[in-house]
């Protein structure tokens, strides 16, 4: 409960701010997950396949099984549509940051940016150890103990709701 | 800034938690109208890529739909069948026919435990049955001849633990084999100068014939063949397997329906760079004289003491070989014959020479060979290498657009076209983006694949698991004979197609050897 009372004290400018970055990753959530729901092509295969680093057993593993591809296909593309009208409607909003986080650190181990692979994926720039996917993490983490969903969004109703 | 002093207000401990104000109304609902930004540029978008695609409709209207699997080989009394030739080739035919080594099938199961990925095993096992027998087998090396007969046997495509079948007899002779009454066709895998000779005696034994290719070594025994299949009316299919790959199918499609313009040049190429692609195969530690049948593998060759290079690496030599023309050139050849109708060239022109497998080998490893077709108005020329690894695709150049052709299919507009010209200069025709575009196995075809989807298609990793197997083209081929053999018609790769490629190959070593160029004489049908 005592998190709440920290929330009640941003600035407008702090709450402007925290809900735009909230915006523009729901947005881009959703967006993401809309194109491969219109897509009666998208497939996950060639990502996995496309995994290096570390984890890239792993992910290959999972390309291997055509039951786990349709799998993954189905989360991805709910997952991010979903994560993506949680964060833009301020609905759930932990529960969203929470969930798109595990699917960007998903992201990140399969693709890591180490110095050593390349990827087929075309990259519009450059990337050491530190890319886009890694900084979204922090933002969403960033946003998580920072929460806007109760201020604007539908949480704030929830919140009411839930209150006795 | 003293705005920003103001503290925002959530639901606070002290209001009444049922209460929902105006104020909690909209702020609560303060991102919807993000959501309508957010439906009105999607709206736009599909908008926009919607008219770009009705407009890639309208200057390329090709089937969109993937090509479909021809019916399955007529169920009852199953075609009983002979194959002649056991090598790397003859093992690969006898497998798309659904009779595989069982040490093969125990190889694959291996290579899928030890690397998940490899699913050849699972594919294999999908692969349609053919309704055939192997009742005969021939190979003058005893081992292939063993071999042979156990992959014949191996009806239910089972490991070396599994069960088997009856096993086919064995022939010490191709004729032999083709006397037998219990053959109704045979698979034929030998050596190149082998082809016709024993393509013409089972023709006219009325046996049906799935040749390898080339058709023929020399040039009077491709006359005789074609006279005694047309004679006897046999079903004859020649092994170019490219004849089943779907984005040929397509680019016929396209050139049909006149989407280059005037086509003038085509351009086509081979690119390997191993021992084995240079055919330099393994020599079998059990080959010896007393195993192989010496004196038959020769047959009209020049007489030449037993070698075991000559025997398995009989494609360096002209001797038993057709060189590059035979081998690959072919299969180039008659993928453009298949899609453009070429036929027999008016001219034909070659150079290269033994460059990089200084072996001991008297066919060419580089080779250029230049063939016009004066009544199209185009040159075909295809290079080729055994030792450099570039990989160059198949491009047709029309005046309007070019089309690039590898297990992909892409279509440019030409920026100088005429019949783009209008819709070049309203921007409704980029250039530089593909106004066809097209991968096998996905649904919908168009110049729309995404950057990160053709980056994908290009290396195979696209839409393998999506829309069905993976089918072998060899055994679409076979398949494709058989179901003309039940209906009494003749195949893809038939006999006429057969002679145009036959020819054309020797039109191109005939220009090589004699180091000059060849003409058609289409009237006398000669080559002079």
């Amino acid at each position: 409960m005592s998190k709440k009372h920290i929330i009640a004290s941003y600035s407008n400018t702090q709450t402007f701010l925290l809900v735009a970055l909230r915006l523009l990753l729901g947005w881009y959530f959703l967006y993401e997950g809309i194109v491969k729901i219109a897509n009666p092509d998208w497939s996950s295969y060639g990502y996995l396949m496309d995994s290096q680093g570390f984890f890239a057993g792993i992910f290959h593993a999972m390309a291997a099984k055509a039951n786990v591809v349709a799998a993954a296909d189905w989360l991805n593309k709910w997952g991010l549509t979903l994560i993506g009208l949680g964060l833009l409607l301020g609905f759930l909003t932990q529960y969203a940051l929470f969930f798109g986080m595990l699917l960007l650190i998903m992201y990140y181990c399969s693709h890591p940016p180490l110095a050593s692979v390349t990827y087929l994926i075309p990259q519009e720039g450059s990337y050491l150890w530190v890319n886009k996917t890694l900084i979204e993490i922090f933002a969403m983490a960033l946003l998580m103990v920072f929460p806007t969903g109760q201020i604007v969004g539908i949480d704030r109703f929830i919140t009411k709701w839930t209150k006795k | 800034m003293k705005k920003d002093n103001k503290k925002q207000e959530i639901a606070s401990p002290n209001t009444s938690a049922q209460q929902i104000g105006r104020r909690d109304i909209i702020k609560g609902l303060a991102a919807i109208p993000v959501l309508g930004a957010f439906s009105y540029a999607w709206l736009r978008k599909n908008n926009i890529d919607e008219t770009y695609r009705k407009n890639m409709r309208e200057v390329v209207n090709l089937t969109s739909q993937p090509v479909e699997l021809a019916p399955s080989v007529k169920e009852g009394k199953p075609i009983r069948i002979g194959i002649i030739g056991f090598g790397i080739r003859g093992k690969q035919l006898m497998r798309a026919a659904g009779f595989p080594e069982p040490t093969w099938i125990d190889e694959q199961i291996k290579a899928h435990a030890e690397n998940k990925q490899n699913t050849n095993y699972q594919d294999y096992m999908e692969q349609e049955q053919l309704n055939i027998e192997i009742n005969g087998v021939c190979d003058i090396f005893s081992v292939y001849s063993r071999e042979a007969a156990i992959a014949g046997s191996n009806v239910n495509r089972e490991g070396a633990a599994g069960k088997m079948g009856k096993e086919p007899r064995q022939y010490k002779t191709y004729l032999e084999l083709l006397d037998a009454p219990d053959i109704d066709a045979v698979i034929i895998a030998a050596p190149d100068h082998w082809h016709a000779p024993m393509a013409i005696e089972a023709a006219k034994r009325g046996k049906h014939v799935y040749c390898e290719k080339p058709v023929s070594w020399t040039v009077p025994e491709t006359y005789e063949l074609v006279r005694v299949v047309k004679e006897k009316g046999i079903v004859f299919q020649l092994g170019h397997q490219g004849r089943q790959t779907e984005s040929y199918t397509r680019a016929k499609e396209a050139i049909d329906k006149n989407v280059l313009g005037k086509v003038n040049l085509i351009e086509v190429c081979t690119n390997r760079n191993d021992p084995n692609g240079a055919w330099v195969y393994d020599i079998h530690p059990e080959a010896s004289p007393s195993t192989i049948d010496w004196a038959q593998f020769l047959g009209q060759a020049p007489y030449h003491e037993f070698s075991l290079e000559r025997f398995f690496r009989w494609r360096c030599w002209w001797d038993y070989s057709t060189g590059l023309n035979g081998d690959l050139l072919t299969h180039e050849y008659d993928a453009l014959n298949q899609i453009m109708n070429l036929g027999i060239p008016g001219s034909v022109a070659s150079s290269g020479g033994i460059y990089f497998f200084k072996d001991g080998r008297t066919v060419p490893d580089v080779l250029q060979v230049v063939m016009e077709f004066p009544k199209q108005d185009l040159s075909f020329l295809y290079s080729a290498t055994l030792a450099s690894g570039r990989s160059r695709g198949k491009v047709i150049m029309g005046h309007d657009a070019n089309m690039e052709i590898s297990d992909r299919l892409v279509i440019k507009a030409d920026p100088e076209s005429t019949q783009y010209k209008k819709k070049i200069e309203e921007g409704l025709i980029d250039p530089n983006t593909p106004i066809y575009s097209f991968t096998p196995g996905k649904k919908g075809a168009d110049g729309f694949a995404t950057a990160t989807e053709q980056y994908f298609a290009s290396r195979g990793l696209l839409y393998t698991y999506r829309n069905g197997l993976r089918v072998d083209t060899t055994h679409l081929h076979i398949k494709e004979w058989l179901n003309c053999i039940h209906a009494g018609i003749q195949p893809s790769c038939n006999i006429d197609r057969a002679f145009e490629e036959g020819i054309s190959a020797h039109m191109s070593t005939k220009a090589l050897l004699e180091n000059r160029r060849v003409f058609w004489d289409a009237d006398k049908q000669v080559i002079v």
